[in-house]
Order: C-alpha cells, then structure tokens, then sequence
C-alpha cells in the first residue's frame, strides 16, 4: 500500500536522492505521528539506562522505547552508557555511575520463554543512596514488546518522579486527508501503533474517552448534522447517543461513565443536558438562553464547568449540580472557552484569545491565577494527561494542523505532527487497567 | 510498523429501534467494518444518497435555487437584501408541506470548534424562525449547525472567512 505523497513528491526526489524515493515506497498508508521535542524541564534527572541484555534483538527494541518514553517526558537527561553491558542480575559499581553524574540507573534483560513469550527483567538504583528501588519481570508476547517497554518506563518514572507515568496510556485525535476523509485515530501515547477506529467522508470532532478506556464518545456529521455517538473500540460497535431534531454536540463522561453532558439544540438555541450512556433520559440543565456548551465535570462528578456567551462574550463559567446558582470563572480578555478541569480537580485549562491569538491557558482554580503557556495562534481542544503533569493540545505550524504536549508549568512541549495531513481533536486516554 | 490491513469480518448492522433507546431520537446508523488484526476495530461511516427535485429548486433563474444566505462577522441577523429569498423559500414550504428543509449554518474557523457549532446552531436557528413567521410549519424544518466544518473557502482572510459564515438550505432528497 503506498502513501498518496509518493506521487506527490516522487518526481522532485527522482534527481536527488533515491534512497528518499525508496523510503517512501515503503511507508504504509497509514503514516505516524512523529514527536520533536521543543522544550525541557528546569530540572532534569539524570539517569543512565544500559543496553538490555538477552535476546538482542528484542533487547534493542526494548532499551529504545524505555529510553525514547524518558526523553521525551522532558524530565530526564538520559546519559550515555555505550560499551557498558550488564543485567538486572549484575551488581551496579555505584562509585562508577556516581563519577558519570547518575542519579539513577536501570538495567535489565529479554529472554524468550515459554510458548514464544518473551521475559523481560530490569532493576532501578539509586546511585546516591546506593540502594535498589525495585524492578519487575514482564512476559510479553513478541508484538506487544512496545507495551512492555512503555511499562517500564511508567514503574521508573513513578519512582523518580512519585507520580505515575502515562507512556503506557493512548491517545485519540482525528486526521483530515484530503478534501473529504476523516479518520478517527488510536495511538499510544508515543504516537507509535496508530489504528484508525472510524473513517468517515464528513467531519468528525470532540472525542471523549470513556473512563474505562473502551469506548470513545464523539460528534460525526455523516448524517448531514452533528450526531453524538459512542463507539466501543474492541469491537467497532456503534450506538447513537444523541441524535434528537437540530444539533447534537460536545460530550463529555461524568468520571463514573453512567452518564453524558452534551449540548442539544433540541429546545432551541444551544443547551446542555445530562443524558444517560446508553442515550436514555436526556435531562436539561438550566434555564438561560444564551448559548452554553463545552461541558466538562469535575473528578467528583458534582460540577460542570462550561462556555456561555450570557455575559456578552464567551466566558466560562460553573455549576454544582442540582442547584442554580452559576458562577463566571474567567474574567481577562473577551474569549474564553474550552475549559477541562486536572485529574486532581486543582487546575483548568482553557483556550484564551491574546491579541487576536487562540492561546493554552491554565488557570489555579483556587487563586484564580492565569498562566498562558504557549505563543502559537491557533490553540484548541485541551485535554490533560491522566497524570495532570501534560495537556494535549491541537495547533497549527505553517498552516498545517499538528499536536502539541504542553507540560502544566508551560516549560516540556512536544509536538506530534503526521506526514499525510492535518491532525486535530486529540484526547488524551485514561491510565490502562 | 507493520500496518497490513486485512478485512477479516465484514459486518452490516441494520438500523432498528432497539439500539435507540428514546422514541424521540433518530435510528442508529448502518455501518461497516474491519478488523485488522490490533485491538481497534475500524468502521466505515456510510454517507446519504440524494434524490431528484423539482425543478423550480434547481433551476438557476428561480429564486429558490439560490440557498445561502451570508451573515456579518459576529452577527446572526438576517441582512435585508435576503428577504426575497427567505420569504420565496417560505411560500415554497406553505404550498409544498410534504416538503422539509434542513438548514445548515456555518462559521468561519476562528476559535473553538465546539463553540463555533453554537454560533452557526445561532444563524440556522435565525433562519428558521424567520421561515416559520412567514408560513413555514415549525416540523417541516430544522436548523442545525456544521460549525467550522464545512468552510465554502479555505483561504485565511476575510473574503474568504465571510463566504463562511452562511446558512444553506437543503431540501427533502439534499440531505
């Protein structure tokens, strides 16, 4: 199967470079995201990671995902460790890594075992206390090795950093190719192992992660209008969880996955209702008639925070459930929107617009405090990883839609782009049960 | 990575009531798919077939052919030199009331998508409420929002953000 770009840039690449032609040729269809790292924590640890031992092949592999996940968090300085060779059976020379500036050190093996699985086993020092922190035996089967390494690199970033890592979780996002094909996409977190869920002609937009992880809310127009649906990953089914007379958008799980909030025009003018996640007993929330939408609930499940123009222009604003008192929650600048609340209910971030600019912004729920995090012009769609320390975001770079990762302090950014098109819409998974 | 997609199962989904739990919703819809081999199933979302319309709809010398209506930057009112044309769609429905209409309204791509829907959801609803005061009955249309979606114009400047901001109007057989 051959990417459509090979026509595109075929002719071009013919005179210069036909190694470049050759690599084309055999790209699949269906191209990656590729990470650059644009930014990098204040204080990174450095950590040496030494090749894994064992079955070499698969050791390689291995090392590179472990590595790849740790480097990119931003919060690591890998150090080199090239012609060292030991396991997670060998004794660390602490002495050693100590002159090598390590402050943590991870070694390991892959070994086939039974029934073609591989056993894979590494051990997590603390160089300055010269102290193991654990480690553990995984088997896997040959293709899930990626996964193997993205738990690794979960079980050493949660010990250096005491917060779980999310290399392990997926994300979703939508790709535009060409005038008429979109597809919803599922990929790991490192963008690796992308498969599509949905390929529709008309647009699709707003995914949501259910908080299991094995279904996906989201709006498509194939129907001529904005339908919601939840879409089970496994097995592809589809139900319709609202597709009432007029506009049917922005859903958003209530952290117990029973229930929806999403916007209807049913009533007229755009409203948010609570409706159950098998699309029963949709239920509106209050009376105004200004436009309110872009629900997303806090981890209690007790407030929605939302975008309304009732003040004149869209602002955010909240509401406990059950009562009608709604309070404004940003006040700087004229556009404010898009608002989804950290894991552990203390932050929200937003898209605020800054001299004509769609902007990351976070806000400290209790201060009221605003940071903008980034200088891009074209920021939409926030969603924090599971872990609260990233949010996920879509942008644009010389006119062509990609990913960024912006960590919370606005300091890490990645951004995650796709060859073949525009990427948009992303979402980022819960952490993996 | 290996990406050789290989259709294993191919299902046809019938769309029925039982899936659709409220009696007020529209049925689920009849979809196709894939399995290729990873834990993602891939579906195939099937477009609408249209039909055929009377030509007094289609003919380019008829006012009824004409079927957007174009709005001012942050606006929702209809502009006065589109009251034939509204008023001309009205008296079709009046006289046509086994005809409905769906009216689609539209932004331009600046800001949130999702707020963006509830702008257009605005113009749609602004076109409606005009088309029913003249006649129209409430059930023969409905005004719903493509958002930024459906841009006429992919161009970054306001000719083209202004050929954006529309509501179109579709037929029975259009939509």
């Amino acid at each position: 199967m051959l990417r459509p770009s090979l026509s595109l840039h075929g002719l071009g690449l013919i005179a210069n470079s036909v190694l470049a032609l050759l690599f084309l040729s055999l790209t699949p269809a269906r191209a990656e995201l590729t990470i650059e790292i644009t930014g990098a924590g204040a204080n990174r640890i450095p950590i040496a990671i030494t090749d894994f031992g064992g079955d070499l092949a698969s050791a390689r592999a291995l090392t590179s995902v472990v590595r790849g996940d740790l480097d990119r968090s931003g919060m690591f300085r890998m150090l080199d460790t090239s012609g060292i060779s030991m396991t997670e059976k060998t004794s660390p020379v602490f002495d050693d890594w100590k002159n090598r500036e390590a402050d943590a050190l991870a070694a390991g093996s892959v070994q086939a075992g039974s029934g073609g699985r591989l056993e894979a086993r590494f051990q997590l020092y603390d160089i300055a206390r010269q102290t193991p922190l654990g480690g553990e035996a995984l088997t896997s089967s040959p293709n899930m090795l990626r996964a193997a390494g993205h738990r690794i690199a979960d079980f050493i970033y949660e010990k250096l950093t005491g917060e779980p890592g999310v290399f392990s979780t997926r994300i979703a996002y939508v790709v535009k190719s060409g005038a008429a094909r979109y597809e919803l996409h599922i990929a790991d977190a490192d963008g690796q192992n992308a498969q599509a869920a949905l390929v529709s002609r008309e647009p699709i937009i707003s995914p949501s992660w259910s908080p299991d992880g094995s279904r996906l809310v989201y709006v498509s127009f194939e129907n001529k209008k904005p339908v919601i649906y939840a879409h089970s990953l496994v097995s592809g089914q589809r139900i319709v969880i609202a597709n009432f007379k007029g506009s049917n958008s922005a859903p958003a799980w209530s952290p117990d996955g029973r229930r929806l909030a999403v916007t209807l025009s049913k009533e007229g003018g755009s409203q948010i209702f609570l409706i159950n996640s098998d699309g029963s007993g949709a239920q509106r929330l209050g009376n105004s008639s200004s436009i309110n939408t872009e629900p997303f609930f806090t981890p209690d499940g007790q407030t929605l925070y939302f975008t309304s123009d009732r003040g004149g222009s869209p602002q955010i604003y909240c509401n406990r459930l059950g009562s009608s008192d709604v309070q404004r929650i940003t006040f700087e600048g004229n556009y404010n929107v898009s608002p989804r609340i950290s894991p552990d209910g203390k932050t929200m971030a937003f898209i605020t617009r800054r001299e004509g600019s769609y902007r990351l912004a976070v806000m400290d729920l209790a201060s009221r405090q605003v940071q903008v995090l980034t200088d891009s012009t074209k920021d939409e769609s926030p969603s924090f990883a599971p872990n609260g320390r990233m949010i996920l975001i879509a942008t644009e770079v010389g006119g062509r839609g990609v990913l960024s990762a912006v960590s919370v302090d606005g300091r890490i950014k990645q951004r995650l782009s796709i060859s073949a098109g525009d990427v948009r819409e992303p979402a980022w998974g819960p952490y993996r049960r | 990575m290996k990406r050789f997609i290989i259709p294993t199962l191919l299902v046809l989904l019938m769309a029925g009531c039982s899936s659709t739990p409220d009696a007020e919703q529209d049925a689920a819809p009849v979809d196709s798919r894939s399995t290729s081999g990873g834990d993602v199933a891939t579906v195939t979302a099937n477009g609408v077939d249209s039909r055929r319309l009377p030509p007094e709809l289609t003919d380019p010398r008829s006012i009824l052919s004409r079927r957007s209506i174009y709005f001012d930057y942050d606006k929702f009112d209809i502009r006065p030199e589109y009251r034939d044309l509204v008023t001309a769609h009205a008296k079709f429905l009046t006289n046509n009331r086994q005809f409905r209409m769906l009216i689609q309204g539209n932004t331009d791509d600046r800001g949130s998508r999702e707020y963006n829907l509830a702008l257009g959801q605005k113009r749609a609803d602004a076109i409606k409420k005009q088309l029913v005061l003249l006649g129209a009955r409430e059930e023969q249309v409905e005004s719903v929002s493509l958002g930024e979606e459906k841009p006429k114009n992919l161009g970054q400047n306001e000719a083209a953000w202004s050929e954006n901001r529309r509501g179109d109007l579709l037929y029975s057989g259009e939509f």
